[in-house]
């Protein structure tokens, strides 16, 4: 039976065509999944589908939501049906609910919205519903008081309160942990089960989707490439898009051999606790202890990978070995120095690259000024003509054109900015670079490029890095050696690929039997 | 929320010590000696020692201080050098007029702001959006008591509705507060113009967070998601200048009550700055410390209301 059909929609923002002839049917019960790179107009379709394209967005075409096309529907109908008939969860669940509600009352109003009840009876619907959702936490409680996963459980709680026919999940679990994801999806796919709705889930995640959904849509450049039934795109993967895409995602790096057993960086029995609330007024401040009796080494040339949970310490970590955290407790050495005392000669040997390459980024500085910030730490920076051939290497060895100095850095990509990230990291020709998430928020297709990148400057001179990332598959193929962290203390550690083959601690176990799998294409050797 | 009130009390004590000490110092160190003063140039040294010993000026700096400080607590100011009567009862007679017009002008900014603000932001973009933003604009520029005598011109001498100036006293209110009236309009409308923008741009931020984006696939219509969910999140920065506003208001009314020739608290400190009047000097600046402190504490627990986030923290 057909739910939801999407006849040739089109949007245009401002004369600029962002969806263009979309058809998409969808069936009760069944779970479709959108996927595509950031901007290829994903979730343009799904706030379309809602009725909230943003203002200014021009729609064309048809959206038939059991008969009613959306598009012809006017607003106050609109408000009749959304989070009536259909739901839509987001991808932040840090922000999507109102912090100065509690999470009861904020259920409890899509019930109230939509039907004349008591508030009585609607408070105790949404905590039955609360209930259902896996929550196991009161309903008077404030979003504050909740973590990550139990916040997305409480916006899942909202979009199906009324039984919607029609659930939209926009990235749902991205911004959650493995383990956490996994029980979300699960959660998602008992709803679909149960309620008989369909749900249409988007997201970039090419192992979720091949994972959970019924039918697969392959979106870029806000057009449809290629749809079909999960097993079968799978394996005929007819458009070329389609195929590098899942390629991508599967890349697997060759790194060269390591080339030393010098050891670089010494982390001793490191601890860090930070002060938390005091109980009472003048009472002891009680501590909260992030890293716990942590000890590595890095040897020169080595590529090792930590993972672990959010909140488990790897930033913290990261802090700490960058010298920018005091600890309390252990030594942490590079090259037999400890960092804490900080001097130049010694911080020129760490570079480190984040996660988000436009916020790491002074946006009224060109790049050549950008990357030449870590020139500071060298006694004799060099200047003039010299200063600009360290810019145009850098800038080479990040496969970025020479022209790229005088520009700024609003003008790059994502991709762009994050090889620019490398080239700061790169230009004082550092022994050790720490990849804090440095690849977590690029498009598969970018992220693929970036790794190749990294293992490309490898091959060029020894290079040691710490990666530091929750995506399992990415620290399988770019790292030797890969370091376990939960709650402040590292439980694992070993050669990567033994580890992944064969984890033997708890925790590890738990974290890759969550991960989902890409399953094993036969393709993806061919788009290389 | 019980300890948030209890910690939040335990630093407003402590403030209030170290502002007392603050104020004691500072007019310590104010040149010119107050007895000098009040005798005159050609008073002879040996009258102004007496004066000086009368006055309690010749004993030591900490037992003055301790002396001041016991008094305030037990409600005695001491006697102004000046007036020759109680401070006390000359604080009592100005608050009854700075304290109203403080609340009055509050009231009617907040009045005027919060539709203002709030209508804006709803319509952002639109042609009332720009026409309140305007008036704002003009609003913060035009200087008050410019204002205060536009307001005269008009509604005292050319309408005759309300005097134009003078106190009549609590003993008919209405008349008190028909005295009070233009002089806190004059106050309100610098206050309404900054806290109607204020009001607008905090909701406009509130508007576009992701839980309004939650509230609206919710099914709520926009103006739903801008009344239930983002106005109360709009309201920490509009009570901080709430609170800022009040303070100010209090004490720095001092030019309107100059134009309306109100007897309020601006003018009792001027003239006795004026006077070297230092004992009523003291009091009245530990008293509008006193007010602010207070204000805070009160701004700081209606955040706690507001905000269950802030609950937690002491």
């Amino acid at each position: 039976m057909t739910l939801l059909t999407i006849k040739d929609l089109s949007v245009q923002i401002g004369g600029t065509p962002v969806l263009q002839g979309i058809d998409l049917d969808m069936a009760a019960g069944q779970i479709t999944a959108i996927t595509g790179e950031s901007g290829s107009g994903k979730s343009m379709t799904a706030l379309a589908t809602m009725g909230l394209l943003p203002q200014g967005a021009v729609a064309q075409g048809q959206i038939l939501l059991d008969g009613t096309d959306i598009l012809q529907t006017p607003e106050p109908a609109l408000c009749r049906m959304r989070g009536n008939a259909m739901g839509m969860v987001f991808q932040e669940p840090m922000t999507a609910l109102n912090p100065v509600q509690t999470i009861g009352a904020q259920v409890a109003e899509t019930i109230l919205i939509h039907e004349q009840v008591t508030k009585a009876e609607a408070h105790a619907r949404a905590a039955a519903m609360l209930e259902r959702v896996g929550l196991k936490v009161a309903p008077t409680r404030y979003p504050h008081e909740l973590s990550g996963g139990q916040r997305q459980r409480v916006v899942i709680a909202m979009a199906i309160a009324m039984r919607p026919k029609l659930l939209i999940a926009d990235e749902p679990t991205t911004a959650l942990d493995v383990t956490t994801q996994a029980r979300i999806l699960d959660l998602l796919q008992g709803l679909v089960d149960e309620f008989g709705m369909g749900l249409l889930l988007i997201t970039h995640d090419l192992a979720v989707v091949a994972d959970v959904a019924d039918r697969i849509a392959v979106m870029q450049h806000g057009r449809i490439v290629e749809e079909g039934a999960t097993p079968d795109l799978l394996r005929a993967m007819r458009h070329p898009y389609t195929r590098a895409l899942f390629a991508a995602s599967a890349r697997a790096v060759d790194l060269p051999p390591v080339p030393t057993d010098a050891p670089l960086l010494a982390v001793r029995n490191v601890v860090r606790d930070y002060p938390t609330k005091r109980l009472s007024l003048f009472g002891p401040r009680p501590t909260f202890r992030a890293l716990n009796n942590v000890s590595l080494t890095i040897n020169r040339g080595e590529r090792v990978g930590l993972v672990g949970e959010s909140g488990c310490g790897k930033s913290t970590l990261t802090r700490a070995i960058l010298g920018l955290e005091p600890v309390q407790g252990g030594t942490i050495t590079v090259d037999d120095a400890p960092v804490s005392q900080g001097d130049h000669a010694l911080r020129r040997k760490m570079q480190v690259v984040f996660q988000d390459p436009y916020g790491s980024f002074n946006p009224r500085h060109r790049v050549d000024r950008l990357i030449t910030e870590p020139f500071h730490l060298l006694d004799n920076p060099p200047k003039g003509e010299d200063r600009a051939k360290a810019i145009a290497k850098a800038l080479k060895d990040v496969g970025l054109p020479p022209d790229a100095a005088g520009k700024y850095i609003h003008e790059f990509s994502g991709g762009q900015r994050q090889r620019l990230a490398i080239a700061r990291a790169l230009i004082v020709e550092p022994d050790l670079i720490i990849f804090d998430e440095a690849v977590s928020a690029l498009d598969v297709s970018v992220r693929a490029q970036v790794l190749d990148l990294i293992a490309d400057l490898c091959r060029k001179r020894p290079l040691a890095y710490l990666f530091i990332s929750h995506d399992l598959s990415v620290v399988r193929s770019i790292t030797d050696r890969v370091l376990v962290m939960q709650a402040g203390k590292i439980v694992e550690s070993g050669v990567t690929e033994t580890v992944f083959a064969n984890p033997q601690h708890p925790y590890t176990q738990s974290l890759i039997a969550a991960a989902p799998q890409l399953p094993e294409l036969a393709y993806a050797a061919d788009a290389l | 929320m019980i300890r948030f009130a209890l910690g939040r009390l335990a630093s407003l004590t402590a403030s209030l010590i170290v502002a007392s000490i603050v104020i004691f110092a500072v007019v310590e160190v104010i040149p010119g000696d107050p007895a000098a003063f009040m005798l005159g140039v050609n008073a002879r040294p040996d009258t102004i020692a007496a004066l000086r010993a009368e006055m309690g000026l010749d004993e030591p700096l900490v037992s003055r201080y301790a002396a001041w400080v016991g008094g305030m607590v037990q409600g005695n100011f001491g006697v102004s050098w000046t007036y020759k009567t109680p401070v006390a009862t000359l604080i009592a007679d100005r608050i009854w007029v700075s304290l109203p017009l403080a609340i009055y002008a509050l009231t009617l900014s907040t009045l005027v702001a919060f539709p203002a603000g709030i209508y804006a932001a709803s319509r952002r973009g639109g042609a009332g959006d720009t026409a309140i933003m305007g008036a704002t604009q003009l609003g913060v520029a035009i200087p008050n008591f410019w204002f205060a005598m536009i307001l005269v011109l008009i509604f005292a001498i050319n309408l005759r509705w309300f005097s134009a100036g003078g106190f009549p006293g609590w003993a008919d209110p209405w008349a008190a507060l028909k005295a009070l009236t233009l002089p806190a309009i004059a106050l309100a409308l610098p206050q309404a113009a900054i806290l109607a923008r204020v009001m607008r741009s905090s909701l406009l931020d509130m508007l576009g967070e992701d839980f309004i984006r939650t509230a609206r696939a919710k099914g709520l219509t926009r103006r739903q998601a801008l009344w239930r969910h983002a106005l109360r999140n709009a309201l920490i920065p509009v009570l901080t200048i709430i609170g800022l506003q009040f303070s100010f208001l209090l004490a720095g009314a001092i030019i309107i009550e100059q134009v309306f020739f109100l007897p309020g608290l601006g003018r009792l400190i001027f003239q006795a700055i004026s006077a070297r009047d230092l004992i009523v000097v003291e009091s009245v600046v530990m008293l509008l410390v006193f007010t602010v402190i207070m204000v805070n504490f009160i701004v700081d627990l209606t955040y706690a209301a507001v905000d269950p986030r802030l609950r937690a923290r002491a």
